[in-house]
């Protein structure tokens, strides 16, 4: 495309030209309608492959290529999309290893979880665990790549980061701590052209056999009182919430009290 | 017997009333007094206590006061020990321990597997690494496997495969639970699976003899499935032990670990700005309420700490916060681990807010609130004095740690 011709891609942490990375997409579920979508966290890892490697990014799914949902992933600026041919209930792993392992690539960005099917969230495990290639899980940023291996940040719960240094190439997936995908434009998308190629179909007999049901609504816990006598229960029911006899230091000097709060929260690892 | 205090309002009021006849049986009975002739007299009547075969008893060790004296039993309640002594079989599981302490999401996962084991297998615990836990009896787990060695610090995932893959050679469990939580049970799992190259089931909600119920897709339907061998369970998949005790037994693995090549080097956290964090998952919460009469210096203390800054509605109403930081029933229902209220009397909305927190901190001049009721530590004091004390102490932290370092 005409963008990186005209300016120079050279002010982000890694090298696009050098860096080729493929953003493996699945077919997603509108949470209110169950309408066929792009997947949430699929569109953040093609955002992230987009960010990363620009033109070099290839984005693949495995499954049906007649889906009008995938072409919403052209939208956001791809030219291709390449398809393994697969019929539903198929196991997407082995055709999708071996492509990856032809394919000669640094980085394979997934989502952590599909929106329809299972959703066990082990394809990127077990996709890992068939290439030998480390997995980072929840990949938030890229920080530089050089000398084969690349440093990421990892996001934690909590808002928090870590910063790992992992050996290319890898394997990573993103939740929703990564970049917010780019709109889906519709012209593009319908310009898109879409490469499918046919690969050995292999069953997923387990899965197969499973059924599906509507989520019931988890049955709410209830607060059972195990008290022997009726003077427990009264204390049960009227008590007011309370710790239970915590420490409370009275007349010592502020220097004294400030260092008893610095000694707690140093123990629990909020202060380092 | 329960330390009530029990009145008896017609004895006490026989007792004032001189002119009712049981008056003199109702006063309290002398056990000495000094005569007319500076002579020391007793009531050798009044000792002693009638014992339960009715007959009278005098103890005179010392140890005991009679019946008079309200012996206050503290309802220490010991619960029946639940003892395997030869195991049929173990059903293992890897809590999270977030903090190094067992999280609700663990107590649930081991109460599920102490369902599963029965009266025949073992809840076996493996930890990595270092623990604060000390109701590991109560929580329901029988044997304790704890990995040590650095190989397993920090984040090690491939590490700790390795880890469990010896457990399971070693023990092989029936079952292997984990929490499928963002914690690192959800990841340790999924990795350990892949390794074993056995399915597990996932976003497991309940388990029902040997059926199992968990989430599929986005959330939106339910997979029913036959349990097994691997489970990786949401929240509230069971209910925690609650009515026994268990032994914690001490188990070590006879081979050692398998060391992996690292192929993920963890080089450690990276601090974020603690203000971009969502109040409802912030970690670590410094809230202002009424008593803070030095904003600015609250703001100091919070960067000073590091903590994302919560206030009380009625630091928000006043203008002191913005209403985005509000905790409690209106604001933001937290789930910090540590929360630190400087200033907050404690009122039931505010408390209700905090109610996910492990722990809090209280700083307060009025000794006498609930806040302080629901603290783990309190310190009452002027709060200004405290936080400025406070800042000193973390500086001096942080720059003897450096100092250490260097």
């Amino acid at each position: 495309m005409g963008r990186s011709a005209m300016q120079p891609e050279m002010e982000g942490p890694v090298d696009k030209d050098a860096l080729h990375v493929i953003s493996l997409v699945s077919v997603g579920a509108h949470p209110t309608s169950g309408r066929p979508r792009r997947a949430e966290q699929d569109a953040r890892a093609v955002e992230l492959g987009l960010q990363l490697a620009g033109d070099n990014l290839h984005v693949l799914h495995a499954g049906n290529a007649e889906e009008p949902a995938l072409r919403g992933y052209l939208g956001m600026g791809v030219d291709e999309l390449h398809v393994l041919a697969q019929p539903p209930g198929a196991d997407a792993v082995p055709g999708l290893t071996d492509y990856i392992r032809e394919s000669g690539v640094q980085l394979v960005l997934t989502g952590s979880q599909a929106e329809t099917g299972e959703g066990s969230g082990m394809l990127p495990y077990l996709l890992a665990e068939s290439l030998g290639w480390p997995l980072v899980v929840g990949l938030a940023e890229v920080e530089s790549m050089s000398n084969g291996s690349a440093q990421v940040l990892q996001a934690l719960p909590r808002g928090q980061r870590r910063r790992l240094k992992v050996r290319l190439p890898f394997l990573a997936t993103v939740d929703n701590a990564a970049p917010k995908p780019r709109q889906s434009a519709y012209g593009p998308a319908q310009r898109g052209l879409l490469d499918v190629e046919e690969v050995e179909v292999v069953i997923d007999e387990v899965f197969t056999g499973a059924d599906l049901t509507p989520a019931k609504p988890r049955p709410k816990r209830l607060k059972v009182i195990k008290a022997k006598s009726g003077a427990d229960r009264m204390k049960a029911a009227t008590a007011k919430a309370s710790g239970g006899g915590g420490q409370v230091l009275k007349g010592l000097t502020a220097q004294e009290g400030a260092g008893a709060i610095l000694k707690l929260l140093v123990e629990e690892g909020v202060v380092r | 017997m329960s330390d009530i205090i029990r009145r008896d309002p017609r004895a006490e009021w026989i007792a004032r009333n001189r002119l009712h006849p049981l008056h003199a049986a109702m006063q309290p009975a002398q056990a000495s007094w000094m005569g007319p002739n500076g002579v020391l007299r007793k009531n050798v009547h009044g000792a002693g206590f009638i014992g339960p075969n009715g007959l009278k008893r005098i103890d005179r060790s010392g140890a005991q006061q009679g019946g008079t004296v309200k012996r206050s039993v503290s309802v220490e309640v010991q619960l029946p020990l639940h003892r395997i002594a030869t195991p049929a079989f173990y059903v293992a599981v890897v809590p999270d321990m977030v903090g190094g302490r067992l999280s609700n999401h663990d107590r649930d996962l081991l109460g599920l597997a102490h369902a599963l084991a029965g009266n025949e297998g073992a809840v076996l615990a493996v930890i990595f690494g270092e623990h604060k836990e000390t109701t590991f009896d109560t929580a329901g787990v029988d044997r304790l496997l704890i990995l040590e060695g650095s190989v397993f610090s920090g984040y090690s995932p491939e590490q700790r495969v390795q880890g469990l893959r010896a457990v399971d050679n070693q023990f092989d469990p029936h079952h292997w639970l984990l929490p499928d939580s963002r914690n690192g049970g959800g990841e340790l799992g999924r990795r350990f699976a892949a390794s074993l190259g056995e399915r597990p089931s996932t976003r497991v909600w309940q388990v029902a003899g040997e059926q199992c119920i968990g989430r599929a897709g986005a959330g939106a339907q339910d997979l029913l499935r036959p349990v097994s061998r691997l489970i990786l369970a949401q929240a509230e998949c069971a209910e925690p032990v609650s009515e026994t005790r268990h032994e914690v037994l001490p188990v070590e693995l006879s081979t050692a670990v398998v060391r992996s090549l690292p192929r993920i080097e963890d080089l450690g956290a990276v601090a974020v700005d603690p203000a971009l964090i969502p109040m409802s998952e912030a970690e670590f919460i410094f809230s202002g309420g009424n008593g803070v009469k030095d904003w600015a210096l609250f703001h100091r203390t919070a960067v000073a700490l590091g903590a994302t800054e919560g206030a009380s509605r009625v630091a928000v109403d006043d203008g002191f916060m913005m209403r985005d930081r509000q905790v409690g029933a209106s604001g933001t229902w937290v789930t910090a681990r540590v929360y630190v209220a400087v200033g907050i009397s404690g009122a039931i909305q505010h408390l209700q807010g905090i109610g996910a927190c492990d722990k809090v901190v209280a700083i307060n001049l009025d000794p006498t609130c609930d806040m302080i009721k629901r603290a783990d530590l309190s310190v009452i004091g002027e709060s200004s004095a405290i936080l400025e004390a406070l800042i000193e102490a973390v500086d001096t932290y942080r720059n003897g740690a450096k100092r250490n370092a260097a």
